[in-house]
């Protein structure tokens, strides 16, 4: 082990394809190479991740993870290794650059682990398949093409339906299967933006998707840690499918033959670490084909080491130092070694989450390209429990894969050839309709072991039916209870309370086992701490002693508005809680997280979040109490109901959560402190609606108060639009009654992070928008500490906070939103848990919130935090990260849902540095030549007026449509006239974007609220799908214009974290 | 699908009592009870005639999703299983599939057990049950319906190779080379493999008397029980080891090579059965994972002048394998054959024929 400083590359920000899984893979990595005493340097902005704290890399980077900011990093700190495995494909593409380059070799920086020549191999797809014919292994026909018309020919010449895929991309990205030529076209012309070469290969619909993960030393060693199987056949990307481990439909010949050839495969590949293989199986022989091979740490290598208990991430990192697999022990048992193959006695199923109908204008239907946002993993001892489980943890609404309020399916046989993201209900539907397994198999290609499985779900809910209101005997109870059902399910379909069916499975004495994951079965004995809940067992593997025990929930699935965050102030609060000497144990099933770490805690839960399974594991644990002011809205919505069972909450009270959270309650305690708040009132009626509307003025923000994770809020101009949202929002009744708000425009938002011990603010973090109110606070840019913001509005803002906080009598974390106008400060927001910005706040103040919070929450007196927040000597900006570029046809506009899928910060000496830093981390480019202008209505254009002056003094070239460049030219300014998308002449805007003629878009939208197919929306759209930088927000692409004015690449600083000095 | 279900329960010697459900046939039984922690290969296991007089427990929850094939003779063996029967005594799992699907199953894994007279036990908390037999070390047990009593019976006392290798020699593939393969409980797959390979295989009963025969190399197979009970075969060995033929043993094989050699053997606490048994080849940091079936082992320390230990167990420092300074002499704990399980240690059957 000779290297002594090596550098990691982190994965940035989470977006659609790379999610939290590489926070956990680069945590694990840097903790593996530290126990080696190797000296860690960081980059990544991702500021929320547990990677980018304090206690794990020696030095950290919030900068872009691009070739050119990577290179300074190395020039300035000297590594003599480079990690690129453990950031994704974002690592992965920089690290080959830096190669190609020769900027590795420049700067005498090894790669470790698997070479960059192997990693090429697994790349591109014409070597790929040359180097696995030489080893006789099959892939899919297919040729590698470079322009449009060898495409077309290619894709006849094997016959359609063909898969088209773009080399080097995340996720699939782009890819997709094409009918006809007309599709090869279509498909071809997008992805020739991204890529120089695409892929046309033969269409394997039906075939069974199996994945292995192998892991191979530099002695050769290599063995399979885990096989998966997708529930959902080849057609369905593995990160939209629902996947088991381990396969379920496998003989051992198929087993064993796909497992020799990955080994052989890798060998072949030379790679030195961890690799994900994934294949395609036909369904009625053993012939198969390997599709792809991940040379590096993936979302389903994250996967595999959570299913195992077989730390991956960790593992591969001591392997790229040069250690070989029998020289590393087995982190669970510590007697046994890391050169084995875990055997589970249990099964787990990957549900995906979607967040589809958060979007405007994307189709639901799934399909080769991805487009989940998160994914969570339930464990069972049959696939049902996991199952029933798992669907609900991906907290959409469904108590399991029946009881479920009524899911309207139009069509279901296209919903079965033709899925969308809820393809598995539908089948439940097709099951409850009389479906045969053979008809749904025909039209899905699922196999009938799964759909028997879903079959037997269906049938139990018939029992319990007929059951009724009857007392439920006790092996029936048992076996619903053994099928995943939840006690919510049971009691729905007997026509019971959940409190009434928990109560008859006490008197039955029916509660679920905890069962370790000990990664052999048994088979020795281990001290593992990584626990799940079965009913299908007969004993607990542990005895539970009284202890000093805290349990903190965790957050869930990553979806948009709550992700890596939120894990990030779990992970902090665990941490807190061991400083103070308390037993710490974890609930959460979120498989892309650090807190589902096992070696985080003392003991961890990797199961529900619900009510149930929370009380389960409060009643065997017999806690000091829960803390639910972590992990974000799933746990802080368990509170009152926890509260009400008689579990001891720790920190602020079930009642002033419910105070805040109430928004009749909440906005009564602000009228009694005489805090001003937007007018508002929960609507039952359209014409009450518009009467509201009409009172305070347009525009208003509608918000539905029952909320099913779809698309919630919108903004209405006038009573057509009104009318229209509220017509959408079909069922407004006294039971879905509508929240109408005066929408304040032209104002600035305030955000407050902050601590409070019984109702005295202890330490507190204001912030401001670069946009204007009216975009999300996820979506938001914000700057830290304010730079623009009045002194006496910040002051308003900490009073109110203070008055809020003693109201409430608030006890740990917390966070207000307001809108400030002038020196007018209205309340918007207030919860009282940690916040999406607590790491944001945490990391740039360097002061843990978190650690405060936590401190408070245990009773444990924390001095008063003096800080101003306007004595920085530095400037932190947060940016948002947009997946428009995975979701097809999604309106890339900013509105008040959220709609971004990660974010970055960065800092800088002032304003302009963190704030161009945060762009680029996020895909935003420099330097810029030709900028396309479309920009809005008459007063927006009039605002941008300024910016284009200095634009135009810095050299840059106009283009501009119709009005806008009429308004150009009146004002003197150079341009360039482009036609309409929808025009059909030329010069056209389309083909000047698809050229890539353009190097920065600015579209500002017309209004609010417009789902039309517009010239402006395809202008978006165009930018989107070739990647151009895009602005649909004044105020951020006129900063930006001020910023690239002040500061070109060149002046921004390469500074690491610990080198701003507070 | 779901018939109607009869209880059923399994009873072990320190008088823990499993309670559950049966399928496959409804019969008593009685026997030396072992877990397996492989996840795949029922069908191969059963019929795995080293499990003979053992009831077998499997911590692989789910069992039975892919049915059992049909049977199908090719070259004198049935094509998907490891011999002509099933050799456990009795089968207990914790989730019956009683649906199955797969394109090359025939029959349910319950209809087989049933035209093999063999019973099995569902809804059995099996890593409860595995625990207990790690911690306590394997022990006799009975599988129990209704009112039914049996003794408990302990089947390493009797010869069990006896009961499971064949009446008279038959022969196999043909090629230059021909190899005694000793079978003292043989699993076909060591049988294809060497075949596969262009060898002629003399498959003889385990107390055959093969050294005025003309061969090239002997093969001792595996089986069952305790090895010390193989007195004859391993009597023949120690003949064939005083001349310089190749000599090479899998599992019980290895034990009886062992035996031949002066060495001791031992029980030991509760097997390996699993397909993730890490060995490390000894003067060397290459790992193999393998595949293994077997309740006692070869006593490292005890071996003669002339032997070394060849491979070692990475997890618990067991023998894995012995071989010959200089004499083409050597054998293997685990199998090479795997049927089921993991196939990177195949090679050695390469080896082998090279030896020949």
């Amino acid at each position: 082990m000779n290297t002594k400083k090596v550098i990691i590359l982190g994965s940035s920000a989470l977006k659609i394809g790379e999610a939290g899984e590489f926070d956990y893979s680069g945590s694990q990595a840097i903790k593996a190479l530290k126990e080696e005493g190797v000296y860690t340097v960081l980059v990544n902005p991702n500021i929320a991740t547990i990677q980018t704290s304090d206690y794990l890399a020696d030095q950290v980077y919030f900068l872009p993870v691009t070739p050119y900011f990577v290179e300074q990093v190395i020039k300035k700190d000297k590594p003599e290794g480079i990690l690129l495995g453990f950031g994704g494909q974002t690592a992965l593409n920089c690290g080959v650059e830096l190669e190609r380059s020769g900027v590795l070799r420049r700067y005498g920086v090894t790669v470790l682990g698997t070479s960059v020549e192997t990693i090429i191999n697994t790349e591109d797809r014409d070597l790929f398949v040359t180097k696995l014919n030489q080893i006789n292994v099959k892939v899919p026909r297919s040729q590698a093409v470079s322009n449009m018309e060898q495409a077309v020919k290619v894709a006849a010449e094997i016959g359609y339906p063909v898969m088209m895929r773009i080399a080097y991309a995340l996720g699939g990205l782009g890819s997709g299967i094409c009918q006809d030529e007309k599709q090869v076209r279509e498909r071809a012309q997008k992805a020739f933006s991204y890529a120089n070469q695409i892929l046309i290969e033969e269409y394997l619909q039906g075939w069974k998707e199996i994945e292995y993960e192998i892991v191979r030393d530099q002695y050769d060693n290599c063995l399979s840690v885990c096989n998966m199987e997708n529930f959902d056949p080849m057609g369905i990307h593995t990160g939209e499918s629902i996947v088991v481990a381990p396969s379920q439909t496998l003989t051992n010949r198929e087993y064993h033959m796909l497992r020799e050839i990955a080994i052989r495969t890798v060998r072949h590949l030379g790679v030195i670490g961890e690799c994900n293989i994934q294949y395609a199986l036909d369904a009625k022989s053993e012939d198969y084909r390997v599709i792809e091979i991940n040379a590096r740490l993936s979302r389903s290598s994250a996967l595999a080491s959570k299913a195992t208990g077989y730390p991956l991430a960790a593992v591969a990192a001591k392997l790229a130092l040069g250690y070989s697999l029998v020289d590393l022990p087995n982190s669970i048992t510590r007697v046994t070694k890391a050169c084995f193959e875990p055997s589970l006695d249990y099964i787990v199923v990957k549900l995906p989450r979607w967040d589809l109908k958060k979007f405007r204008q994307v189709s639901n239907k799934i399909g080769s390209g991805m487009k989940s946002v998160g994914e969570i993993m339930a464990i069972g001892r049959k696939f049902e429990e996991a199952l029933q489980k798992g669907l609900r943890m991906l907290e959409i609404g469904a108590s399991g894969l029946v009881q479920n309020r009524e899911m309207e399916f139009g069509d279901l046989d296209e919903e079965l050839t033709e899925p969308t993201d809820l393809r598995v209900f539908a089948i439940a539907e097709a099951l409850k309709k009389g479906y045969s397994l053979d008809k749904i198999h025909e039209r899905s290609f699922i196999d009938k072991w799964f759909l028997a499985k879903l079959e037997n779900i269906v049938n139990i809910e018939k029992k319990l039916q007929a059951v009724g209101e009857q007392r439920c005997p006790q092996d029936l109870l048992l076996e619903a209870k053994q099928h995943g059902f939840s006690d919510l399910q049971i009691a729905g379909a007997t026509g019971h309370t959940e409190q009434e069916i928990r109560r008859l499975r006490k008197d039955y004495n029916l509660t679920p086992c905890v069962k370790q994951i000990d990664t052999l079965a048994a088979e020795y004995p281990a001290q593992t701490n990584y626990l799940y809940l079965t009913y299908n067992g007969s004993q607990d593997d542990l005895t539970f002693l009284e202890r000093r025990s805290v349990i903190v929930l965790g957050g869930g699935a990553y979806r948009i508005g709550s992700s890596v965050e939120f894990d990030w102030c779990c992970v902090n609060s665990i941490l807190a809680l061991k400083k103070l000497n308390y037993q710490t144990i974890m609930v959460n099933y979120n498989p892309e997280t650090v807190s589902t770490d096992y070696d985080e805690c003392d003991k961890l839960y990797f199961d529900e979040l619900t009510f149930e399974t929370v009380l389960d594991i409060y009643e065997k644990e017999k806690p000091l109490g829960i803390i639910v002011s972590m992990g974000g809205q799933i746990p802080n919505n368990l509170a009152l109901k926890l509260d009400k069972a008689g579990v001891k909450l720790l920190g602020t009270s079930a009642l002033s959560i419910d105070n805040a959270e109430d928004r009749h309650k909440f906005s009564k305690l602000l009228d009694e402190l005489g805090i001003d708040q937007p007018e508002w009132k929960e609507l039952t009626s359209m014409a009450e609606a518009e009467k509201f509307a009409r009172k305070v003025g347009y525009p208003v923000l509608i918000r539905p108060s029952y909320v099913l994770s779809g698309a919630a809020m919108s903004v209405s101009v006038n009573d057509e639009e009104l009318e229209k949202f509220l017509n959408k929002a079909s069922d407004i009744s006294a039971d879905h009654p509508v929240v109408i708000s005066k929408f304040i425009e032209n104002a600035k938002e305030i955000e407050i992070d902050a601590v409070a011990h019984e109702g005295e603010l202890l330490v507190y973090a204001i912030s401001e928008h670069v946009e204007n109110a009216g975009v999300h606070s996820g979506d938001a840019t914000i700057v830290l500490p304010p730079q623009r913001t009045f002194l006496e509005t910040t002051r308003r803002v900490k009073k109110i906070a203070r008055a809020i906080a003693k109201a409430l009598k608030i006890n740990g974390p917390f966070n207000m939103q307001f809108v400030a106008k002038d020196n007018d400060v209205k309340v918007i927001e207030c919860n009282l848990r940690a916040s999406r910005s607590f790491p944001f706040v945490s990391k740039i103040f360097k002061t843990n919130f978190i650690d405060i919070a936590t401190r408070v929450i245990m009773g444990h007196h924390v001095p008063r935090v003096d800080r101003s927040a306007f004595d920085l000597e530095y400037v932190g900006v947060k940016a948002p990260q947009f997946s428009f570029t995975r979701l097809a046809g999604a309106d890339p506009t900013l509105g008040v849902e959220m709609a971004s899928t990660g974010e970055v910060a960065c800092i800088g000496d002032d304003f302009e540095e963190a704030f161009l830093k945060s762009l680029l981390s996020v895909g935003y480019k420099l330097p810029i030549k030709n900028i396309l202008l479309s920009t809005g209505p008459i007063e927006t254009k009039a605002d941008f007026l300024p910016s284009a002056r200095i634009l135009q003094k810095m050299g840059i070239n106009f283009y501009a449509t119709g009005g806008t460049a009429r308004f150009m030219e009146d004002n003197n300014l150079q341009v360039t006239r482009l036609h309409w998308p929808l025009s059909g002449k030329s010069p056209n805007v389309l083909d000047y974007l698809s050229e890539k003629k353009i190097d920065l878009v600015v579209n500002i939208p017309k209004n609010y609220q417009e789902e039309e197919l517009t010239n402006d929306y395809i202008i978006r759209r165009h930018a989107v799908d070739f990647a151009i930088p895009l602005f649909t927000n004044m105020q951020l692409a006129r900063r930006f214009v001020e910023a690239i004015s002040r500061k070109n690449l060149k002046d921004l600083q390469i500074k690491s974290w610990c080198e701003y000095e507070k | 699908m779901e018939q109607k279900k009869v209880k059923a329960r399994i009873e072990l010697e320190d008088g823990s009592m499993f309670h559950g459900f049966s399928f496959g046939s409804i019969k008593s039984v009685a026997g030396e009870v072992v877990f397996n922690t492989s996840m795949v290969g029922y069908p191969e296991s059963l019929t795995d005639p080293s499990y003979y007089g053992q009831i077998l427990v499997l911590t692989y929850p789910l069992i039975g999703n892919y049915g059992v094939p049909e049977s199908k003779i090719i070259d004198k063996l049935d094509r998907w299983f490891e011999s002509s029967r099933i050799q456990v005594l009795g089968l207990v799992v914790s989730e019956y599939s009683f649906t199955y699907n797969h394109w090359n199953a025939a029959k349910s894994l319950s209809q087989w057990l049933i035209e093999h007279n063999v019973p099995g036990l569902y809804g059995v908390d099996t890593r409860m049950m595995t625990k207990i037999l790690r911690d306590e070390g394997t022990m006799l047990g009975r599988l129990l319906f209704f009112t039914e009593e049996k003794e408990f019976y302990d089947p390493n006392k009797s010869n069990l190779v006896e009961k499971v290798s064949i009446s008279e020699p038959v022969e196999y593939g043909s090629g230059e080379k021909t190899v005694i393969l000793i079978d003292c409980g043989c699993k076909d797959n060591i049988i294809r493999s060497l075949v596969k390979r262009g060898i002629r295989v003399k498959r003889v009963p385990w107390n055959y008397d093969f050294l005025s025969e003309d061969y090239d190399g002997i093969f001792i197979t595996n089986g069952p029980g305790d090895p010390k009970m193989c007195r004859e075969t391993i009597n023949k060995v120690k003949s064939a080891l005083e001349g310089t033929k190749p000599v090479f043993g899998i599992c019980l094989g290895n034990q009886i090579l062992a035996l031949a050699a002066g060495a001791d053997t031992f029980k030991l606490k509760f097997g390996h059965r699993s397909q993730n048994q890490p060995c490390v080849e000894m003067g060397t940091k290459r790992c193999y994972i393998t595949s293994q079936n077997h309740g006692f082992a070869v006593d490292g320390r005890t071996l003669q002048a002339g032997w070394e230990p060849w491979f070692v167990n990475a997890n618990d420092g067991t023998n894995e394998g012995i071989r010959h300074v200089s004499k083409p002499f050597m054998s293997v704990q685990f199998h090479p054959e795997a049927a089921p399980g993991p196939v990177d240690t195949e090679i050695l059957f390469d080896d082998f024929k090279r030896m020949l």
